[in-house]
C-alpha cells in the first residue's frame, strides 16, 4: 500500500510541475500580447484577400473577454484565432498553384 | 568503366528526349485558351450527366433530380418570382428624375440583351457585369445606386433576364490580353479554395452536382449563372448573382468580398463564358 501510494507520488509530481505554469492566471500583458500577434496575422490575411469568418469572430470573441476581466479565456481565444489566421495564409499561399490540380481540362 | 559511361550518357539523352516532348506541353498547359476551356467544361458535365438535356443545366437542382424537378414545374404555374418580375418591369420603365430611363443606357432599350453580360470593358480594361451597367446607368443620371444585394437590383435583372429567356448566353472574349488575364484570373477564383472549410465554387458544383449538402442539392456550375437573378426559398426573397457569391464565400467560412469587387466580376466572367450557348431562363427559383 505505502509502496503504491509512494508510486503514485512520484508519478503524478512531474505532471504537477509541468501543469504548474499554465495553472498561473492571465494577465492583461498576456492578453495584449497574445491579441496583438493574433490581429498581425489576421492584418495579414485580410491583406491577402483571404480572411476567414472564424477568425474575426475568435478575435472579437478573445477582446470580448478581455473587456470582461476573463483574461484566460481572452488569452485563449487570441491563439486560436492566430492559429486560424495563419491557416488562412498557408492556404492562400499553397492556392496560388494548388488551384490548378482541380481544374477540367 | 565503358560501360558506366555508356548508361550515363544514354540515361542523359533520355532525360533531355522526355524534357523536349513534355515542355511544349507544359507551355500549351499554360496559355489562355478560353476555347478549349469552354469546351472542356462542358464536356466533362456532359459526360457526368448524359442523360440530362444539355439546354436543362441552366435549371441547376432540377436538372439533377426528378423529384424535385415535378415540384419545381408545378411551382412555375405561380412562380414565386412574379412580384420581382413585375416590380422590376414597371421600375425599369419609370423614368429618372432627369427624364431618362435604364432604357437610354443600354444597346436595344436593355431588351433582350441579358445574355451578353457580362462584357469585358476594352476602355475600362475590366469586365463589367449587368448590376454594374444598371447602378452605372443610375449614377449617370443622377440616381443613388442600388445595393447590389437587395431587392431593388434583384427586381431589374429579373425583368431583363426575362426579355431574355431563351436566348443563348452569348459572351465575348475580345483579343485583348487584359480580357484574357480577366477570364484567367475568374477561373482561377473559382477553382481556388478558400475558407475554414477549404471549399472551391469547384468543390460543391463541379465534383458534387447532384449530391446533397445537408437538405439542398448542389447545382451543376456549368450554366449556374443562366437562372440569375433567383428566388430562394432559403432566402424567403430574391437574390442577384452578387449575393450568391457573397453567400457562397460565408458559407464556406470565407470572409465575402465587397460586392462586384474584381474578383467577383472576373468569376462571373469565366462562369458566364464556358456557359456560352446554354439558354438564359432567369429569373429562377431554387430551393
Amino acid at each position: 500500500m505505502k509502496r503504491s501510494l509512494a508510486l503514485a507520488v512520484v508519478l503524478a509530481l512531474p505532471l504537477a510541475l509541468s501543469l504548474a505554469p499554465a495553472a498561473r492566471a492571465a494577465n492583461e500583458a498576456d492578453y495584449k500580447a497574445a491579441y496583438a500577434a493574433a490581429e498581425a496575422s489576421s492584418k495579414e490575411a485580410a491583406g491577402m484577400r483571404n480572411q476567414w469568418t472564424v477568425t474575426v469572430s475568435t478575435l472579437a470573441a478573445a477582446k470580448k473577454a478581455a473587456d470582461g476581466g476573463d483574461y484566460d479565456r481572452a488569452v485563449a481565444a487570441a491563439r486560436e484565432a492566430e492559429a486560424l489566421a495563419k491557416a488562412s495564409i498557408f492556404q492562400a499561399i499553397s492556392e496560388k498553384e494548388a488551384w490548378k490540380a482541380m481544374e477540367i481540362r | 568503366m565503358k560501360a558506366r559511361t555508356s548508361i550515363l550518357l544514354g540515361s542523359l539523352s533520355a532525360a533531355l528526349v522526355a524534357l523536349a516532348l513534355t515542355s511544349p506541353r507544359v507551355v500549351a498547359a499554360d496559355k489562355v485558351d478560353p476555347v478549349a476551356d469552354a469546351k472542356a467544361f462542358q464536356n466533362f458535365f456532359f459526360q457526368k450527366f448524359p442523360t440530362v438535356k444539355h439546354e436543362d443545366f441552366v435549371n441547376g437542382p432540377y436538372s439533377m433530380n426528378e423529384d424535385m424537378k415535378r415540384q419545381w414545374q408545378e411551382k412555375e404555374e405561380f412562380p414565386p418570382y412574379e412580384f420581382a418580375l413585375d416590380a422590376g418591369k414597371e421600375m425599369f420603365a419609370t423614368p429618372f428624375k432627369n427624364g431618362k430611363t435604364y432604357a437610354d443606357c443600354f444597346p436595344n432599350g436593355g431588351i433582350g440583351i441579358r445574355q451578353n453580360y457580362p462584357y469585358f470593358d476594352e476602355k475600362e480594361g475590366k469586365v463589367v457585369t449587368l448590376e454594374l451597367a444598371l447602378n452605372r446607368c443610375r449614377e449617370a443620371n443622377g440616381e443613388a445606386p442600388y445595393s447590389y444585394v437587395k431587392d431593388e437590383m434583384a427586381s431589374l435583372t429579373a425583368y431583363m433576364a426575362f426579355t431574355s429567356r431563351g436566348k443563348p448566353m452569348d459572351i465575348k472574349i475580345p483579343d485583348d490580353p487584359r480580357a484574357l488575364a480577366a477570364f484567367e484570373n475568374g477561373k482561377r477564383y473559382f477553382y481556388t479554395r478558400r475558407g475554414q472549410l477549404n471549399f472551391s465554387c469547384a468543390s460543391c458544383h463541379v465534383q458534387s452536382p447532384g449530391e446533397r449538402i445537408r437538405a439542398e442539392i448542389l447545382a451543376p456550375a456549368l450554366g449556374i449563372l443562366n437562372a440569375m437573378p433567383i428566388y430562394r426559398s432559403e432566402w424567403s426573397g430574391m437574390g442577384t448573382t452578387s449575393r450568391r457569391f457573397v453567400t457562397c464565400n460565408s458559407q464556406t467560412r470565407a470572409v465575402p468580398l465587397e460586392p462586384q469587387a474584381d474578383e467577383y466580376r472576373d468569376v462571373e466572367y469565366f462562369l458566364s463564358y464556358v456557359a456560352n450557348g446554354l439558354p438564359i431562363s432567369g429569373p429562377g427559383a431554387r430551393p
